[in-house]
């Protein structure tokens, strides 16, 4: 059998993280392309039913990238983003989901090494955390 | 809700830029298939002319309703093909790029996972495209008035830029004169200039140019409005003193009791309670410092009210609130040195004969208080022996900050050829880390210090500096020979660290722009938007922005000035479309979003008992729509069902 490949969404923003991939791009270094970019214009617009949805649609991680804190382009979009994450991470406990399946990122656009480096390593995590399986007709949790 | 049907998919092989790692036959081919898709095509180069052309035929012969292309970065050719869309009379908005080159082609080698990757990123984007809506920019009316904050160089130049270009300009000072530090400094490198020789007549010129409304000892208090459209709420507090009247005859400061330390000379000298900071001061008045006179209720004083011969003395004055409307705001505060208390190893305000960089400079000022005489504070001698500490607070992580301040490495060679001018048989050596000395002509100039004037470099850190027999002790290690060396000094000069200008962080909450880890106000782009803000129509000049030189301060005040010209050259502004907006019959009230919006762009709407967007506010983040518990507010083009239909191709055939 094939290892496994999980499946990632990446939802970057569109000053810092989307930047900092097109640099990586930019500047040729190589990740595992197990990831797609989603562009959203700011960490902030990621709705907590975004990522949900992107679980329920058979993601086995999905991490979000957002500028550094204090560099937003939108002045404190990825503080809301911040405590978006950390209240949706919970709620990923309780369906029975690693709440480490989510990753929020700060990575800015001269950061693409930080990109590459991420996504390699927030793949090889996935990998061997396995991948994710939700519970049938929204039966108990798995506790994963 | 899907409104396209008909979507046309450019790929493009950029050459083997994309075309060496990415099959796109097979992408396009793929595509060919996926609903709502009529035409999908590839070509060498989209962005060449036949490039652009097909794609203007296609839509035209095949009656595209929506175009995606996918090739390199939208940040590069976006607009590139937006306008081509637009050619071919579609609105450009329906065009999105797919970006298979920088995220895909580019950082893997795996050819067939690398084309699957690609299909994925190009039907995400088919899928956001076909739900995309028509849209036009949006028009915002223009006030063609600049503010510039700080009457420093920076603030002076900006000002005088956009006052000749024909406009109005309100420049607001926080002292009671403008010229900032650069009037403090004696001379200037490389060229040993007389600072106060070449910014006094640009001071003159902003007090007479009729465009110029000049308000010192004031602060801005609030801004509330938008890009072409700000409010702005000054306090001017009261100077007691009518400018106008005022015949600086001085007659007040010789009767006032009160001395305190004098500013202008950072306390080397004393001032009176009312006083003018120096005898080129623009406004050429005094200034009542309230908080230590003591008779502004005159019975406990009043002797100056009592000599002012021309009246111009008015106790009663009160602080105004002046209010201005403005397009364009020029953000230029400046600089403070560090915190000397930060410095107790060096003996920076214990050690009198210890002296900072700025007050070292009054000592070599024609004008300062020793009417350029180079004497010790402590015993008025001259000093023999002068030890230069540079990177005071600068380049220290662990302890102090640690960017580079800039500007040391250069007035401290300045400082110590300066003092082998006033003292030739003195001894000047400098303590430093590196000598960064890139400008034009600085190079040069620290040479000419070292060979023409002797001065002695010293490669290390200083360990400690104290007071014996009245001689100020340096202890520090030379690393080049590896030796201790004890240097009994007559004084020691510090070349503290840049930092932001106080009350700069208060003002940024004001502005609402953003500072950088050290407090100075961050640029759009590190290099290719260096004088504009984070928000439209604030733009930055000199210290505030970053260290920098007098030059650069110049250059980047007269760039921040050619902005704000450039855009009052338009009769109105345009905004980007990609703006929140609210499902009238779907929003409940709640005003989660309110506290959402950094910008102030939702308002409730007490009649409906909804909360509305103001379109011209919005700079389009989103936060708003991803905490609206309802869904009735939505991001056009950045809708919940496009984000959730992108996530779904993506994932395709999982489960």
């Amino acid at each position: 059998m094939a290892e496994f490949e999980p499946k990632i969404v990446c939802f970057a923003c569109n000053w810092c993280t989307s930047a900092g991939a097109d640099l990586a791009g930019t500047s040729r270094m190589e990740y595992q392309p197990n990831s797609v970019i989603i562009r959203v214009m700011c960490s902030s617009r990621v709705d907590p039913q975004h990522v949900l949805w992107a679980f329920k649609k058979g993601a086995d991680g999905v991490i979000i990238g957002g500028c550094h804190p204090g560099d937003c382009h939108y002045q404190d979009g990825n503080y809301k983003t911040l405590r978006r994450v950390k209240l949706l991470k919970k709620l990923l406990a309780d369906f029975g989901i690693n709440p480490d399946r989510l990753r929020l990122e700060w990575i800015s656009a001269a950061e693409g090494k930080k990109f590459v480096n991420v996504m390699n390593e927030f793949t090889d995590f996935i990998r061997k955390l396995g991948q994710l399986k939700l519970p049938e007709n929204g039966g108990p949790p798995s506790g994963e | 809700m899907k409104n396209k049907k008909r979507t046309g998919v450019f790929v493009c092989h950029c050459g083997i830029n994309i075309a060496g790692t990415v099959d796109v036959k097979k992408v396009a081919a793929t595509l060919a298939k996926h609903e709502g898709v009529v035409l999908a095509t590839d070509y060498v180069y989209m962005c060449s002319d036949p490039g652009q052309k097909l794609i203007i035929e296609s839509i035209k012969e095949k009656n595209l309703d929506s175009v995606v292309v996918a090739c390199c970065s939208p940040t590069l050719h976006e607009s590139t093909f937006r306008k081509a869309t637009n050619m071919a009379g579609l609105n450009p908005y329906q065009c999105e790029i797919a970006n298979i080159r920088e995220q895909c082609s580019w950082v893997h080698k795996d050819k067939e996972k690398a084309t699957a990757k690609a299909i994925k990123i190009t039907k995400s984007i088919v899928e956001k495209v076909q739900r995309n809506i028509p849209l036009e920019p949006i028009s915002v009316p223009l006030t063609k008035r600049a503010l510039v904050i700080g009457g420093g160089i920076s603030g002076i130049q900006a000002a005088l830029d956009i006052a000749n270009g024909g406009y109005e300009v309100i420049l607001v000072e926080r002292s009671p004169s403008i010229g900032g530090h650069m009037i403090q400094l004696s001379e200037t490198f490389p060229t040993l200039d007389c600072s106060q020789c070449i910014l006094t007549p640009k001071m003159v010129e902003v007090s007479k140019h009729p465009n110029i409304k000049l308000l010192t000892y004031s602060e801005v208090q609030e801004i509330s409005g938008f890009v072409g459209n700000f409010k702005v709420k000054i306090l001017k507090k009261p100077t007691y003193v009518d400018p106008d009247a005022c015949t600086l005859c001085g007659e007040c400061a010789e009767v006032c009791p009160v001395v305190v330390p004098n500013e202008f000379d950072l306390g080397l000298t004393g001032r009176k309670a009312i006083y003018i900071p120096f005898p080129q001061a623009i406004p050429a008045a005094y200034t009542l410092d309230s908080e230590h006179c003591p008779g502004l209720v005159p019975i406990a004083c009043g002797k100056c009210i009592d000599v002012c011969e021309p009246k111009a003395i008015d106790y009663d004055m009160k602080p105004q609130i002046i209010e201005e409307e403005v397009g364009a705001i020029v953000v230029a505060t400046g600089y403070d040195l560090y915190e000397k208390e930060r410095m107790a190893e060096y003996g920076y305000g214990r050690i009198p004969d210890v002296l900072d960089g700025l007050q070292f400079e009054r000592l070599l000022s024609a004008s300062g208080p020793t009417k350029g005489e180079v004497l010790r504070p402590s015993d008025h001698r001259v000093p023999k022996e002068v030890v230069f500490i540079q990177c005071c607070g600068s380049r220290d992580p662990e302890l102090h900050n640690a960017y580079c301040s800039k500007i040391c490495c250069m007035y401290t060679a300045k400082h110590a050829m300066l003092y082998k001018h006033h003292v030739p048989d003195g001894q000047a050596y400098v303590f430093y880390i590196d000598i960064r000395s890139g400008g034009k002509g600085y190079e040069e100039f620290v040479q000419r210090a070292t060979e023409e004037d002797g001065v002695v470099y010293l490669r290390g850190k200083v360990s400690k500096v104290f007071q014996q027999n009245g001689k100020v002790i340096v202890w520090g290690v030379d690393t080049l020979s590896g030796k201790d060396i004890q240097i009994e000094a007559d004084m020691v000069v510090l070349a503290m660290a840049i930092r932001p200008s106080r009350g700069a962080t208060e003002l940024a909450k004001i502005l609402k722009i953003s500072v950088d880890k050290d407090g100075f106000f961050s640029e759009a782009h590190p290099k290719l938007r260096p004088v504009e803000s984070m928000v439209s129509g604030m733009f930055l000049a000199g210290m505030a922005q970053g260290p920098k030189d007098i030059p650069e301060t110049v250059a980047q005040a007269s760039g921040a000035a050619s902005k704000v010209l450039a855009m009052f050259s338009a009769d109105e502004l345009t905004h980007d479309p990609i703006v929140a907006e609210v499902d009238e019959n779907v929003c409940c009230g709640c005003k989660l979003c309110i506290s959402q919006c950094p910008y102030d762009a939702r308002i409730f709407d007490e009649e409906k008992g909804i909360v509305i967007v103001n379109e011209v506010l919005c700079e389009g983040c989103g936060a708003c729509i991803a905490a609206c518990p309802s869904g009735a507010a939505q991001q056009r083009n950045f809708t919940d069902e496009q984000i959730l239909s992108m996530v779904d191709t993506i994932l395709e055939g999982e489960k």
